[in-house]
């Protein structure tokens, strides 16, 4: 544990240290800049959580949403449970980030979602001095029965390109449960990305996992998404956006398995490529039920041709019209 | 160039890869005129609307475009649209992400929230119910093809190239079009709309008749009406849909250089 731990993660409000105080505010700056909003995090209905580095900064667990926080040699460890039934009016914003230059952040957390529960999560990791830092994630989801769980998660790396991004989750839907995911790393450099994500869905139940990214330099974007649509009715969605430029890299692999009666899923896959980038999509398709359906589709490559020449007609040249069409991709 | 004239195409051949597109095209757009291009499917009206854009692909193998006077052969579709040439497209493009508002202000030189609201209203569309939504799939075609001809709208060019814009919009908002057409004159627009509706070509003060590559008979909507129905069907009937082509056993080439088909 770190000598500054406090005893128990406590709420922004009933911080007293001046030491905490100066990290929390240089927190608060790097989450305004990966699009976050500080003020949020003082309110107190509002259930949320603040780590910088391995410290637990503030947490605020609300009624039916508990946030339990430790503190680990390089990293938290995270707990948050919904209670069953629990609708939860607003989102719970996360706040993750290393101020340094150097660092290695582990963060090693378990989404409890009870049955029938409502809730959205807004997570936002800012790394916006890092030269050499390293953010490692190791989630599992529970979503149970009926209930739903939307994840939004912006990253902020800054220019430097000096960040390694690792999540892994694991995660599993319930039936008639609801999981969608949004990861954002839009602004600032990506560093090195390699998201590792697996889910398996129930009778009815529902996953979309959306994946947007924009890697410039030597930049190094990897997806590896698995869906496993393994109870009747099971839908699933994966949708990647990502754009590459200079000597950047991207590979997207994403599977798909129909494993149940009526069970549906599909690919979606658009890559922009510019300069001297690579970029590839691997897609596969598992269908072990005769009355289960997946697809794919991918566009990889320069923009719509179309798209292009329709704004470069309202006087657009043709750069400002190729970044309108990224920034709109990954907006 | 007469004084009056806003466009010429002159003696225009486009090839495409496996096939010769325009065949030496002439056409004038007068200041302030709504002019009406029309012919069967497959004579050439949407080549001669990308290539008038500068499109990729739609390079000239001969002759040469004027706009107000200047030689714009060479030009990309960027700087023609600068001087005030666009094109609303026949199938227009989804945009993943952006804003119909943020879509229509691209095209104008001080976008202005009164005139996006305004070009809205001109095709049918409630403002508030469409300038916070996406140009993507969520909106049907009928809707993305207004968006578009809002767009052009909101642009202000000197010469809107409208193709097919009343194509999948449904019959009951066809006065809409037309009136859009018209407040696009108006307004200092001049008109180019490729059409295959009759009520549409009657808003335009003149019509010209496509065929195989070539402009063959230019006049009022309804002298070109009457040619093509006197001249023109009978050959349709006897050779299907492309009274013209090969199997015409060289007519074309007395349509192109008679003006006639018999």
């Amino acid at each position: 544990m770190s000598e500054h731990a406090p005893t128990g993660p406590k709420s922004v409000l009933q911080q007293r240290d001046p030491a905490w105080a100066r990290e929390f505010e240089a927190m608060m700056q790097a989450y305004e800049q990966a699009g976050g909003r500080s003020d949020v995090l003082r309110v107190p209905r509002i259930a949320s959580a603040v780590i910088s580095g391995n410290r637990v900064l503030a947490a605020n667990s609300t009624e039916g949403v508990s946030i339990e926080a430790e503190e680990l040699e390089n990293g938290v460890r995270a707990l948050i449970t919904v209670a069953p039934d629990t609708k939860v009016d607003y989102p719970v914003h996360l706040c993750f980030g290393v101020i340094p230059k150097e660092g290695l952040q582990e963060i090693v957390s378990e989404f409890e979602i009870g049955e029938g529960a409502e809730v959205g999560f807004l997570a936002h990791c800012t790394f916006p001095n890092a030269v050499d830092v390293k953010h490692v994630m190791d989630a599992k989801i529970h979503v149970g029965k009926n209930a739903t769980m939307r994840y939004s998660e912006g990253h902020y790396h800054g220019d430097m390109g000096g960040v390694e991004v690792l999540p892994t989750t694991r995660a599993q839907v319930d039936e008639g449960g609801w999981l969608e995911t949004e990861f954002d790393l839009v602004h600032g450099r990506v560093g090195r990305l390699a998201i590792d994500f697996e889910v398996d869905v129930a009778a009815g139940g529902v996953v979309e996992l959306v994946t947007k990214a924009n890697g410039s330099a030597e930049d190094e974007i990897g997806v590896n998404e698995i869906v496993r649509l393994n109870g009747e009715g099971a839908r699933g969605l994966t949708k990647t956006r990502v754009a590459v430029r200079d000597e950047a890299v991207s590979e997207i692999y994403t599977t798909a398995e129909g494993n149940a009666p009526g069970a549906v899923g599909h690919m979606d896959c658009t890559e922009i490529v510019r300069g001297a980038a690579v970029a590839c999509n691997v897609p596969t398709v598992v269908v072990r039920d005769d009355r289960a359906r997946v697809t794919h589709e991918a566009a990889i490559g320069s923009v719509n041709r179309k798209e292009l020449e329709t704004l470069m007609a309202r006087g657009l040249d043709e750069d400002e019209a190729v970044d309108i069409i990224i920034r709109g991709m990954l907006g | 160039m007469e004084n009056n004239v806003l466009l010429q195409m002159e003696d225009v051949w486009v090839e495409r890869p496996g096939a010769e597109v325009l065949r030496g095209v002439d056409l004038t757009v007068r200041r302030g005129e709504v002019h009406a291009l029309l012919g069967l499917n497959g004579s050439g009206k949407t080549s001669l609307a990308l290539t008038l854009m500068g499109a990729g692909g739609y390079r000239l193998a001969r002759g040469r475009i004027l706009f107000e006077d200047r030689d714009i052969t060479s030009l990309g579709v960027t700087e023609r649209a600068k001087l005030g040439l666009t094109l609303a497209w026949q199938e227009p493009a989804r945009f993943e992400g952006l804003l119909v508002a943020d879509y229509l202000a691209l095209g104008m030189e001080e976008p202005e929230r009164a005139r996006i609201e305004e070009a809205l209203e001109a095709v049918a569309l409630a403002p508030m119910a469409y300038m916070g939504r996406v140009v993507d799939t969520a909106l049907s075609g009928g809707e993305r093809k207004r968006i578009e001809l809002a767009a052009v709208y909101a642009m202000r060019p000197r010469l809107a190239v409208l193709d097919e814009p009343d194509s999948g919009i449904d019959v009951l908002c066809l006065e809409d079009i037309m009136a859009l057409v018209q407040r696009m004159a108006v307004a200092g627009t001049s008109v180019l709309m490729i059409t295959h509706r009759d009520e549409m070509a009657e808003v335009a003060d003149t019509a010209s008749l496509m065929c195989a590559g070539a402009i063959i008979n230019t006049g009022t909507p309804a002298e070109v009406r009457e040619y093509f129905a006197q001249r023109c069907r009978p050959h349709e009937d006897q050779l299907g849909s492309q009274p013209w082509g090969d199997e015409a056993g060289g007519t074309y080439r007395r349509v192109i250089s008679e003006g006639d088909v018999r």
